[in-house]
Formats: C-alpha cells, structure tokens, sequence
C-alpha cells in the first residue's frame, strides 16, 4: 500500500502522482519503470518513474489515461492509497554527454519521455524536444518539456497547434537543419517504427523505450517479449530501451494487440 | 496375512464433466472409515523402505499407525516433525517416484502400494479442519535478524524452523502475494490456495513478517539487508525463467509460456470476470511439454473452455515427468494427448494471431544422459493443426536477478546457485540458498527440505555451534 501525497493535473487525461514509496526513491534511476496495481482485481501496469525525491521518500508518476487500469490510477486523489507499487524495475537509460539530442514522443510516450529528456539536459546535451499528437487538446507535458529542452517542437496531424505534420517530419526538419548525434524516441509502435526508419536513412544512433504489454515486470512471464536483431528479448529486464534500428516494430504492434477485444 | 489383502483405497474425486466447469478441488480426500482401513495395510516395516524414497524421511509407519489407532491429531504431529508443509506435499508430492515407490508392497509383494500420500493429506487436513492445530510455541526470543527472498516452499519451510529457534524472520517477496509457484503456478483445482494461507497464517503467528513488493537487488540490495541488521540471508527465489524453443512464429499472439498463462489465471484471476487481467480464452489449445506445468495448463485450459486442449510432447506417455495422477486426470477431462510430435513452425492470420502450427513426428531412439529415450525426427512426417492458443511449457530456469545482483556468489553454467549439499551454504559466510534456485526446477518437498537443512546449519552457524 502506498499513498498518493499529492496529484495534480496535466490535461484532463493526464495527471501527476506523487507516490509514497521510500525504498524505491533511494534505488531507482532514470529509465526505470515500476509495476502498479490498484484493487484486489487490478492489472498490474508498468509506469516510468518520472522523478523522486530519497529525502521525501517519494516517487512520481505520470499517468495517462488510456484504458481501464490507466483510468482507475487517474481516478484515485490525494491521500488514496496504491495497492500495490513495485520497482524499480528495468535497466537505466544509459545517459552521457553526446552533443546534440533529438527526443520525439507520442501518445502514450510522452510522460515516460520527461525523465529522459530532463537527464540528457542534466547531463549537459543540447536537447531538441519533438511533440506530437492528432489535434491540439492531446499535446500534453509542453511547460515541463519547455524547461527542459532547449528547444520544442509541436506537430499535429490536423495542424490545430505547432506545425501540421506527423512527428517525423518535425524530426527530418531537424536533421536536415544541424547535426543530430542521439535520437530518442517513445510513443505508439508505428510512430518508433517510423522514427527509426527515418533515422536510419541518416545514420542517426536511435534508442525506442518499448511499451509493451507486461505481467510481473521481473523475467518470469514472457509477456513483454520482441524480437530485437534477431533475437528474442524481454523488454522487464532486457530493457526497456533497445537500438532501435535493430527493433522488429512490426512484431511490436502485432503482440500489442494481443488483448485489444477484451479490454 | 490379512492386511496384504485389502486393496489399495481409491480417492475421491469430483466427476470430471462437474469438475471441468469450475476450479473446486478434483481429489476430494478420504473419509477417516476410508483413511484408517487404509492405514491398516501398512505392514509397519522393521526397515521401513518408504522413508527412503522421502526426501525428508518422515517417519511413515509412525503417521500411518497413528491414523490406524484413530489418533489422527497425533499423526499429524508425526508429520509436522519432519515436514513443514504436510497439507501441500500430500497433495503434490509426486508419491510414486518417491516414498511409495519404495513400499514394501510395490517392491517385494507386486502391489499398490500403501496410500502415503493421501494419508499424508487427510492427517493435515483433519488437523486444519479440527481447528486444534498446534502452532509451535516459541520459547526463546534471540533477537537475531534474518532475511529471506522469496516465499515459496523452501523460503516457507526456513522461515517456520527459523522462527522456532528463536529468530526474527522477514520474508521479502517480489509478487503482491505470498506462496510462490504454490499460489501463482499450482492451481485452484489441484492445490486450493487456502491450504496454503493456512500455513502462511501459521508462521505469522509464530512471529514471522512478510514483506510484498519487494525484490532483493532491486528494491533492497544484499547490502541494504546488511545495514538494517541481517546475520544471516536465505535465498529461495525460485527457477522462474521461462524457455521458448525459439521457433519460427513464436512470438505470434496467442502463444505464451506456462509462467505467463497460469500467472494470469491464478495469481490475477483471470478468468474471473471482475478481474481486470485479460486471458485469451482459446478454443484449440496446443500445450508444449509433458511435465506437471503442461498437465496444469492444459486442465486450465480445458476449464476456460477449450474444445480442443492437447498435450504435443516429443516422447512417448512414458517418459513424461509430469504426476500419473495428473496424467490420469487430464484424459478423464478429455485432454487429447499427442506424443511423438514436436513442433517446428507456427503460422498466423492477417492480425498475427496464430491459426496453425506445423507437428513433426518423432521417434524414440537411443537413451540420453537423462537416462530417457531421445526423441529422433523422423524426416518428411509432419502434420499441420488448427490452433487458437498455444502455450509452452518446456521448462523453467533460474531468476539470474540475486546472482547477478551480489558479488562473488558462485554461480554454476546453469545460472544455479552453487551451495554445500549438507549446509546450504554458498561461499558467501552468511548466504545460504535452497529449493529451485539450487537445483532448477524440482519439487515442492525438494524445496522445502533445502530450506529445513539451511534453518538448521545456519541456527548452528549463528549459535556458535559450527
Ligand atoms: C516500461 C513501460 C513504461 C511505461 N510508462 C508509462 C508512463 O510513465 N506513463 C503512462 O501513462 N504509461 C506508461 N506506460 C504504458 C502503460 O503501462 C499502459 O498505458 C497501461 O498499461 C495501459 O493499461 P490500461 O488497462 O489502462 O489500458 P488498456 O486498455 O488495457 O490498453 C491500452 C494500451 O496499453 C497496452 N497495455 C495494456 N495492458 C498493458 C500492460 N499490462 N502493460 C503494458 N501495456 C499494456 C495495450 O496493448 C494497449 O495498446 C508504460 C509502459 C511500459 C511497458
Ligand atoms: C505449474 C507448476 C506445477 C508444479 N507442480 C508440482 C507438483 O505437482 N509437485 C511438486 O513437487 N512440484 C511441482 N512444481 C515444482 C515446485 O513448485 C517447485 O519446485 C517449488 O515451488 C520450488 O520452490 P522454491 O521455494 O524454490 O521457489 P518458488 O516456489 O519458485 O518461489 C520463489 C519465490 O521467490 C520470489 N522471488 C524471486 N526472486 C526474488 C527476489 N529477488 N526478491 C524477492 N522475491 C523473489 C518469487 O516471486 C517466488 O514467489 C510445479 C511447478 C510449477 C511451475
Ligand atoms: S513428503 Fe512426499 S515423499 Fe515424503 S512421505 Fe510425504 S508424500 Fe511421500
Ligand atoms: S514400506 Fe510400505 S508397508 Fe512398509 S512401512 Fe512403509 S508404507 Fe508401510
Ligand atoms: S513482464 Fe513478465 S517477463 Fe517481462
Ligand atoms: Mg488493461
């Protein structure tokens, strides 16, 4: 059990969790995830640590809601309890100096994007943030992304905010512009499918963070298994971040929809 | 002589056209007319020779003429000496390689031999239900500290002696739930998870915590345990790994392993409605392997409504290692078993669920190291089947997360912790480790005696004794 200290609102089905968890706020970073499950029926859902604070003994997370579990997070308030949060899960992103960086995210991307792009800022990268969403009311985190970025970059499909255009384009913009040495990329399958494509044609070094569907988080199940350059992978303990060029995203997406008519 | 007479008692067992619409428990256990007729067969060895197929030699003639004599409560007792856990190990223990195997009457007479297990169960069970069970009276508080990761038998077994010398135990566990494989991998219908509560229960009251959500070299380091003042750490974190064959179309949807399916349905409940976990819920349903997690998921399956659950296993019927009683039980729930065929290739719709798989047909050949015939492919025989479900279930490895998270543990090519056989000692002072984590995948009684040895050579280890 673990209690929300604090929630606050990103966009209507965005919200921030400040979450009591002291021993995971000493352990964890950037790039782990933990496994959250609310209610004795819950699903267990795998969520990026976004943050913590070891003197506070707190984690937090940044939750979207896209479905039943996402929704009941989403739903609980401040001084609610977590029935159950277990991490930190996963291999830390590997953060060092490069240059210059390209974080794009989309979607369900997004939020666990923030971490990484702060640490890449942190690490003292030029970072060139690119947001992407079907129409205005989905961009979300674009204050927090602001901060940390040295530039951002907003796309929409219908062109309602930012430029019209998909996010690869934002990204091409960019490549063609200066000279790109990492490009990061979290958001729907086809998107890092895309992404990759694209920087492959550049020779841009490219790391997807993989979403994909999950049980218990720690090597004993297989759900989140891909195929990364032949080989099979378990996105808990292999990952989550992988050489995108080496990813199977067709693979991806398949397996991703493996419970969409039961949810 | 009369006793030898007496044939051996059937168990009784819920219908299987009843049994396949629900998770009750199939074996329903013996009535006490029923166990002490039974008991009575019991030729009360002078060299007993079933303790020597026990791995934690109970004392068997003893519990058997207890229950003989109607001192069922005293039975009980018997067990509890040797036995943490005699509930689940009557229940899982796979008797006829083990203590009945070595029964007077399956060596010298030709016979079935005595029941042991079923008694095993019914003197735990009347004891449960009696509501008279005796938890140990802890004499001594020492104060000492003592860790152990995971809460599987083994872990279970250590921490319940642990606590009898007097220790303070913690056991840390990474799922949400207490049990191991007990609670997410065994399930309802073969091993009820109140049977197991029961225990967990029993070590709470004598004094032991647990700790969910926790993993050791995650969440807490071996470091971490050593600052807040453990002397001595237990490792039984199982062998939960899951292999795949690595065959063309394994990751389709539809196919998943053993781990992942029974997780679901047992440690998520699944199949429940108002869980939010999904399970797919297939109509032909192929399971891969011939061991007890096969029987266990292709019983689940036939429970989640399959038409069509199979067994594809390379050998033949006899080489299965899974439980005869599990074997038997799956064909009475009208689990159609394919021996001799392997699988090579599977195939999928347009959305990349799989629709068919392609079956090679196989032959027995020479004995391998196993001491089993190898199955040998015999070329140009394969067979393609219409499949919306596949799981796999050809074996587990060890959790590589504590190896890998504490320096200098000996680790053998297998990924096993490598530990004194007597001892359970690893070449780390104060590291001891049992159960499947030592020896890949076993059995429950395995674990549970590994984590009985350990209690006891650490308690000497700790009191100054060794
Ligand atoms: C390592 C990792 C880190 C993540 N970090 C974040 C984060 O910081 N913030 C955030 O909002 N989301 C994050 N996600 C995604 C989040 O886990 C899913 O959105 C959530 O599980 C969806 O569950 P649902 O029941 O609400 O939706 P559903 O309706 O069940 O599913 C919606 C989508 O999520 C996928 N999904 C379903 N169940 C799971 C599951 N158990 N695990 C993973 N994906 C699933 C489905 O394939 C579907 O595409 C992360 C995922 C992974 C793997
Ligand atoms: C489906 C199935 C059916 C079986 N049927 C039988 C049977 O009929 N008879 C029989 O005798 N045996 C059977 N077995 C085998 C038997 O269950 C195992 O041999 C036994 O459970 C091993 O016990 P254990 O205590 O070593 O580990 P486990 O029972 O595997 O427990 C290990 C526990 O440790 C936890 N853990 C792992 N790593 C960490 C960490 N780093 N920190 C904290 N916790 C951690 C795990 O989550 C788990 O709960 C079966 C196994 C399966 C999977
Ligand atoms: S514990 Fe297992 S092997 Fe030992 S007597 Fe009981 S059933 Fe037989
Ligand atoms: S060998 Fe068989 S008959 Fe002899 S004591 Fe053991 S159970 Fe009884
Ligand atoms: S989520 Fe179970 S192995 Fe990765
Ligand atoms: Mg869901």
């Amino acid at each position: 059990m673990n209690k929300i200290i604090k929630k606050e609102y990103f966009s209507e089905k965005v919200v921030k969790l400040v979450v009591e968890a002291p021993l995971i706020a000493r352990s964890r970073k950037a790039g782990h995830f933990v496994i959250v499950r609310v209610g004795a029926k819950g699903e267990r859902i795998p969520l990026t640590i976004a943050s913590a604070d070891k003197d506070k003994g707190t984690i937090t997370l940044v939750v979207q809601a896209v479905g039943k579990s996402s929704s009941k997070l989403c739903a609980l308030n401040e001084g609610d309890y977590i029935t159950d949060v277990v991490g930190p899960l996963g291999q830390a992103t590997h953060i060092e100096k490069v240059g210059t960086v390209v974080c794009c995210g989309g979607g369900v991307g997004v939020a666990p994007l923030l971490p990484i792009v702060e640490a890449f800022k942190k690490a003292g990268n030029r970072v060139i943030t690119v947001l992407a969403a079907r129409t205005k009311e989905l961009i979300i985190l674009e204050e927090q992304m602001k901060t940390n970025s040295d530039e951002v970059i907003i796309m929409t499909d219908d062109g309602s905010y930012g430029q019209k255009g998909l996010v690869t384009q934002g990204v091409e913009d960019v490549i063609k512009r200066e000279k790109i040495d990492l490009c990061v990329t979290i958001g729907p399958a086809i998107m890092m499918k895309f992404v990759s494509l694209l920087t492959k044609k550049y020779n841009i070094p490219t790391v997807a963070s993989l979403n994909t569907i999950m049980v218990d988080g720690t090597g004993m199940c297989g759900a989140c298994r891909i195929t990364v350059g032949g080989k099979t992978k378990f996105v808990c303990v292999d990952g989550p971040e992988f050489d995108a060029h080496q990813v199977d995203f067709d693979e991806m997406m398949m397996r991703l929809s493996s419970y969409k008519d039961m949810e | 002589k009369e006793r030898t007479q007496i044939k051996r008692v059937h168990m009784n067992e819920l219908a299987p056209a009843y049994r396949i619409t629900n998770k009750e428990e199939v074996n329903q256990g013996l009535t006490k007319e029923q166990a002490m007729t039974e008991a009575s067969r019991c030729l009360d060895c002078p060299t007993p020779l079933c303790m020597t197929g026990c791995p934690v030699q109970i004392n068997i003639p003893q519990f058997i003429k207890n229950i003989e004599r109607g001192e069922i409560l005293e039975a009980a007792k018997t067990l509890k000496e040797t036995s943490a856990l005699p509930a689940v190990c009557g229940r899982v223990c796979p008797q006829e390689k083990q203590c009945e195997s070595k029964c007077f009457y399956t060596q010298k007479m030709g016979k079935d031999a005595v029941a042991i297990g079923y008694l095993e169960r019914f003197a735990a069970d009347y004891e449960r239900e009696s509501g008279q069970i005796s938890v140990p009276e802890i004499k001594i508080h020492n104060g000492i500290k003592i860790a152990v990761v995971g809460s599987g038998p083994a872990g279970l077994a250590f921490a319940g002696d642990m606590a009898k010398y007097g220790y303070n135990v913690t056991v840390f566990e990474a799922l949400h739930e207490i049990g191991g494989v007990l609670k997410y991998g065994i399930p309802e219908f073969r091993l009820p998870n109140t049977i197991v509560d029961v225990e967990i229960n029993n070590l709470r009251k004598m004094g032991v915590e647990f700790i969910t959500d926790c993993i050791i070299g995650r969440t807490l380091s071996y470091d971490d345990l050593h600052e807040m003042g453990y002397k001595g750490i237990f490792v039984a974190s199982g062998a939960g790994l899951p292999r795949f064959m690595g065959i063309p179309g394994e990751n389709l949807i539809g196919i998943m392993s053993s781990n992942e399916y029974l997780t679901r349905v047992n440690l998520m409940d699944a199949a429940n409605p108002e869980s939010d976990t999904p399970v797919i819920k297939g109509k032909h349903v192929a399971i891969i392997g011939g061991g007890n997690t096969a029987m266990d998921s292709v019983r689940t399956a036939r429970r989640l409504g399959a038409e069509r659950a199979m067994i594809i296993y390379r050998r033949s019927e006899e080489e299965m290692p899974a439980r005869i009683e599990e074997i038997k039980h799956a064909k009475e729930e009208g689990v159609e078993f394919l021996t001799l065929y392997n699988p090579i290739k599977y195939i999928g719709d347009e959305k990349g669920k799989v629709k068919q798989m392609l079956l090679q047909k196989m032959e027995l050949g020479e004995p391998d190291a196993s001491g089993r015939r190898s199955p040998i492919a015999i070329s140009g025989k394969t067979e393609l089947i219409n499949v919306d479900e596949v799981v796999v279930s050809v074996g587990v490895s060890p959790n590589p997360l504590i190896p890998n998270s504490i320096k200098g543990l000996q680790v053998s090519k297998w990924g096993t912790i490598i530990v004194d056989q007597d001892t359970m000692r690893s070449d780390i002072p104060d590291l001891y480790a049992g159960g499947d984590i030592v020896r890949g995948g076993a059995t429950v009684i395995l674990a549970m005696g590994d984590g009985r040895r350990a209690a006891a050579s650490m308690h000497q280890a700790l009191s100054g004794k060794a």
